[in-house]
């Protein structure tokens, strides 16, 4: 891993609210808890019949995104539009250009465009942080998936799943499933699962896909899927990306799925009212079986319907930290309305 | 100058009976009553029962248009709004358990709108507290009290319903 930034106080306000939202590592218990409630509002909202209100009215949102992603890229457009925010989505591939010279003349661009906002997807871990670190004052970075980094909205996205489903996450044994080795998605799963204080994290993976030292994050590593899944509440599947089996990391695919595939036979070593996650898109027959992805105990749609809302809250607590920032002299006149 | 805590019958009874001589002399056909969470969901559901109203009672939750959610952060307990039929065309009667600023009918008629379009809509509240910043007055108010800067007053329910005047140190 990457040996980036430890807790990154960057994401902040002096008060503790939320300013930038780049990693779950090292976010405080309480503002993890806040994300959740605030995305719990949403999601209630979103079921009504007017799905919008004017939090981000006035904003300009950009979504940067030097990395291809339909579903993040359309699932925070949604959200920035359901807060009444403008919204511009930038693709911007990375493959010809140096990384530095890129990220700071695009940065100079969009300075220029009085954006308030960036959410960002980039390949190499760091980018988001790099750019939160060069923004002005007033302009709040939501990291949308760094490198091998962090993927903190997907990761809250899944904790709100595993909450609406589960309640409390003191009892709970989890395991994490598949390509850990290149995963932004597990570590930042890791950081939040431990800050949120569940029971047990264990990661599943053949030793090939496992970074070196996981141990130290505190989870319990399995490189069999049946003593792994024993008994856990809450199998979450990794997308296995195809562009790795070139590296000669694995055998194959279907040696793969013979071995860590989710199948209704592995998925029996799990509590009987386990729930099973992916974070999409699905890879049928390579990561999990049709009758399992499309099972009873599947939650993967509700996460999809969940990752608006969390992403409604983190946009807006980040609007809201960096504007109290600006703002820690109320003003008799201040007629925002 | 007021401390203590008071009793609100005496005001929720004079706001009955001004809503229904309001409704009377308005000819307000199957008017809807909504509150404003939370305080004004409690006394609107007071008032929904004393009045007998058909319409079941809606309640709004204004978080999400508050014009100062930047300074005070957002309330992460917020609970959907609940509109039991839609408001277009319809006589609405907001309730708040108070008026100051006027910030919050502000919020409320926004997200009102935001439903669609009341043929007209009636404010009632238990007390005006004055201190108004914008342009919008109650239709029928229990009562007027000036609190002192250094005061703050909240009300306590849903059953009894109770005033609390505080001092802020």
């Amino acid at each position: 891993m990457s040996d980036l930034i430890n807790t990154c106080p960057i994401q902040l306000t002096d008060a503790g609210q939320l300013r930038h939202c780049l990693t779950t590592e090292g976010l405080p218990r309480s503002l993890l808890t806040e994300i959740l409630d605030t995305a719990d509002s949403f999601v209630d909202m979103s079921e009504q019949q007017v799905k919008k209100v004017p939090l981000l009215r006035g904003k300009t949102v950009v979504n940067l995104f030097f990395e291809a992603s339909t579903r993040t890229l359309s699932t925070f457009e949604l959200a920035a539009k359901r807060l009444s925010a403008d919204v511009l989505n930038l693709n911007i591939s990375t493959s010809s250009t140096k990384k530095g010279e890129t990220l700071k003349d695009t940065l100079m661009t969009l300075r220029a465009m009085h954006s308030d906002m960036f959410v960002v997807r980039h390949s190499d871990s760091g980018a988001a942080h790099f750019i939160a670190s060069q923004v002005t004052p007033d302009v709040a970075v939501i990291n949308a998936g760094d490198g091998r980094h962090a993927h903190p909205t997907q990761a809250m996205l899944d904790m709100l799943t595993i909450r609406r489903h589960k309640g409390e996450f003191e009892p709970l044994k989890v395991a994490i499933v598949g390509d850990i080795l290149h995963s932004r998605v597990a570590r930042s799963q890791i950081h939040a699962l431990r800050t949120l204080g569940a029971a047990e994290i264990r990661v599943i993976a053949p030793l090939t896909l496992l970074p070196r030292n996981i141990e130290s994050m505190g989870v319990k590593v399995f490189t069999d899927m049946a003593r792994g899944l024993r008994d856990v509440d809450v199998v979450m599947m990794l997308r296995l990306q195809k562009e790795r089996m070139d590296s000669a990391l694995l055998p194959s695919e279907s040696e793969f799925y013979k071995l860590y595939g989710l199948t209704t036979d592995k998925l029996a070593f799990a509590h009987p009212e386990a729930i099973v996650m992916h974070p999409g898109p699905i890879n049928r027959g390579v990561e999990i079986e049709s009758a399992v992805a499309d099972g009873p105990r599947s939650v993967i749609l509700d996460q999809v319907t969940n990752g608006i809302a969390v992403r409604m809250a983190v946009m807006s607590m980040a609007m809201s930290g960096q504007l109290a920032d600006k703002n820690t002299q109320p003003d008799a006149d201040n007629l925002n309305a | 100058m007021l401390s203590g805590t008071l009793s609100v019958d005496a005001l929720l009874e004079r706001i009955c009976s001004e809503t229904k001589a309001q409704i009377d002399q308005r000819h307000l056909d199957t008017p809807m009553m909504i509150g404003i969470r939370t305080g004004g969901a409690w006394i609107a559901e007071h008032l929904h029962r004393e009045l007998g109203l058909e319409t079941p009672l809606g309640v709004l939750d204004i978080s999400f248009y508050r014009d100062d959610f930047t300074q005070v952060g957002l309330n992460p307990k917020v609970q959907p709004s609940q509109l039991p039929s839609a408001v277009e065309g319809r006589h609405i009667l907001l309730v708040d358990d108070v008026i100051m600023t006027g910030r919050t009918i502000r919020a409320a008629l926004n997200e009102l709108f935001d439903y669609g379009r009341p043929a007209s809509v009636m404010l009632i509240t238990l007390l005006d507290l004055q201190r108004r910043e914008l342009p919008i007055q109650a239709d029928v108010v229990g009562g007027t009290l000036a609190l002192g800067a250094d005061q703050s007053i909240k009300l306590n329910g849903p059953d009894p319903l109770t005033l609390t005047i505080r001092q802020r140190d």
